[in-house]
């Protein structure tokens, strides 16, 4: 297990230094500064000596590679900058964002794992059943849905009309406020689940020690439970992992849509603003976040299928 | 008995989903025939936000303008940016694929560690960053839904090249005196370009997703155009007093991209080798 971790560790170190890397290069080309913008949109003046004070301040004059070495050592001991706008680390107005995002996206999942994996088994089991069909037709649909038309028209149905959950907004956190985002959010990889399953658990049942496990005389729901779903459940894993990187992709467009304040709203308004170090240090929470995912979901392999030893 | 329903399936899938490409093709190709207003300049605030009816098949928004008139027009843009993206991803996927399969070493070593690299950016993420640095307009978009989900046509090329390489018709053409690109491009080529079109088929349809979102975001077409993402966005605020704004749009982006996905799943059936030798 340890030396999978070190394995696994080995690849995802130069990946995040390329990341971060690959973010501070992108936004460092970026036309105009924050402070010229100041000037310039016609809305504030600024004395040129403030100007010229700031910019010093902010040490957007040095060279590049210098200010990426700087970014660098930053980073490195978890400091992501101060905020343009706010002049508050950028690590602070992260924080506060956290919790919400990691609710919602877990959230999400939840829903899609609950509805989606069993609804792949049962149409693997009975193939050309109903259920097979209607839940295929189904996952094909769900992964042709907009996240955010989805998440406006259930905001219309169940919060406008029906008046059962309320329409945007954090509020205190409750359940009933997670309801609707996390729906609108789960159903993509709710139906990719539901796909992915069917076919594990189809791959599984032609196997060969699925025959021997029955031609021993072992009775079906036994077959099922301890060598199917077993051994499915390694591609639902990965698929799993995977789905969290396009999750949080989709999840800042619920979020903004929602109102709900997450990381991704805050990245959008970040956006807006120029406010680049915050821009920054969300983008590089995401891609770690998802990174620390599928590092997770490797050792999980390792724990479910004996079969899996990397370096072997 | 599985094999036929599974043969049926993509027969389905293929036909369900043609029809409906093609479809969308024909209403963009045609959308000065078929819409009945101009998109973005016959605004009529005597005609303001009225439900659809037989005149307004859709109904009009705030500023009075028909709504079938935009979502016809909108086609234009979502198959563009579906087109154009997905050829930048697949040159961009092809080539890095194509070379490092073949000549290996240390070329191979960076495309992978580029793979690993894109892979491990949420693609909408990544995308959303570089609009933010481009700004708004459809080019920017091709270019930031075209250079962001090339690592999926990039790995599959790949290993394909390398199952490829040492077949005897490869070597031949070594022996013959092909030069490598001549190689790569007309001899690997041709041989994996069905899964290939398989990727870039679910591809447009992602990129039409992306393309609605982002430009919800206000950051991808910009209104007045007749984006289905900007008009989704403007719709939003009307959601109580005119919800079929927000109806229609939504229902022509699901069902494009539904097309695209349907068509993409019955190529994959009716390509996949094992699917074919049922086909009899």
């Amino acid at each position: 297990m340890l030396s999978v971790l070190v394995r696994r560790l080995a690849n995802v170190v130069p990946t995040l230094v390329a990341v971060i890397a690959l973010v501070f290069l992108l936004f460092s080309v970026l036309p105009g500064s924050f402070i010229s913008g100041m000037g310039e949109d016609g809305r504030t003046t600024i004395d040129p000596a403030v100007m010229e004070r700031m910019r010093k301040e902010m040490g957007l004059d040095d060279p590049l590679p210098e200010r990426f070495a700087k970014y660098i050592a930053h980073t490195a001991t978890g400091d992501l900058g101060t905020s343009f706008r706010t002049r508050e680390p950028v690590t602070y107005l992260i924080g506060q964002r956290v919790w919400p995002s990691v609710k919602l996206v877990f959230g999400a999942m939840f829903f899609a794992i609950l509805i989606g994996v069993p609804l792949g088994f049962l149409a693997a089991l009975k193939p050309g059943s109903l259920i097979d069909t209607a839940s295929m037709v189904g996952a094909i649909s769900g992964l042709s849905l907009s996240q955010f038309w989805l998440g406006l028209m259930l905001m219309y149905l169940f919060a406008l009309q029906l008046k059962w959950l309320p329409s945007f907004g954090y509020g205190d956190g409750g359940i009933q406020h997670l309801i609707l985002p996390a729906v609108a959010l789960g159903v993509g990889p709710m139906a990719l689940l539901a796909r992915t399953t069917r076919a594990a658990v189809l791959d599984v049942l032609n196997a060969d020690f699925v025959r021997t496990a029955r031609s021993k005389g072992m009775s079906e729901p036994r077959v099922v439970k301890w060598h199917v779903m077993r051994n499915a459940l390694v591609l639902v894993i990965t698929t799993i992992g995977l789905q969290f990187g396009s999750l949080m992709g989709a999840a800042v467009v619920v979020e903004k849509l929602f109102a709900w304040p997450g990381v991704g709203s805050l990245l959008i308004d970040s956006v807006f603003q120029r406010d680049i170090p915050t821009v920054q240090g969300c983008i590089l929470l995401i891609v770690t976040f998802f990174l620390v995912i599928n590092t997770l979901v490797d050792l999980a392999y390792v724990a479910i299928d004996p079969r899996i030893r990397y370096g072997r | 008995m599985k094999l036929g329903k599974f043969k049926l399936k993509g027969g389905t899938s293929l036909w369900v989903g043609g029809t409906l490409v093609g479809f969308v093709v024909l209403v963009a190709i045609f959308a000065p025939l078929i819409a009945h207003t101009d998109p973005v300049l016959d605004a009529n605030l005597m005609n303001a936000e009225i439900p659809p009816d037989w005149e307004f098949w859709f109904g009009t928004d705030a500023q009075g303008r028909d709504i079938y008139s935009r979502i016809v027009y909108g086609s234009r843009i979502s198959l563009t940016v579906g087109v154009v993206s997905q050829l930048l991803n697949s040159l961009i996927g092809i080539t890095l694929g194509l070379t490092a399969g073949y000549w290996g070493g240390w070329w191979d070593d960076f495309v992978s560690g580029l793979t690993n690299m894109m892979l491990a950016i949420p693609s909408l993420i990544f995308a959303l960053a570089i609009m933010a640095i481009l700004g708004p307009g459809l080019s920017s978009l091709v270019i930031a839904l075209g250079l962001t989900a090339w690592s999926y046509s990039c790995r599959l090329t790949r290993a394909q090249v390398l199952s490829l390489k040492s077949q005897g018709y490869i070597q031949a053409a070594r022996i013959l005196g092909y030069g490598d690109l001549r190689i790569m491009f007309t001899q690997i080529l041709p041989n994996i370009l069905g899964p290939l079109i398989v990727i870039a088929t679910l591809g447009m349809g992602t990129a039409i997703l992306a393309e609605a979102a982002l430009s919800f975001l206000g950051l991808g077409i910009r209104p007045p155009f007749p984006s289905w993402g900007s008009m989704l966005s403007e719709a939003r605020d009307q959601i109580t007093t005119a919800p079929w704004l927000s109806v229609f749009p939504g229902l022509a982006i699901f069902f494009t991209v539904l097309g695209l996905n349907l068509l993409g799943d019955g190529l994959r059936d009716s390509l996949d080798p094992q699917s074919t030798t049922r086909r009899a």
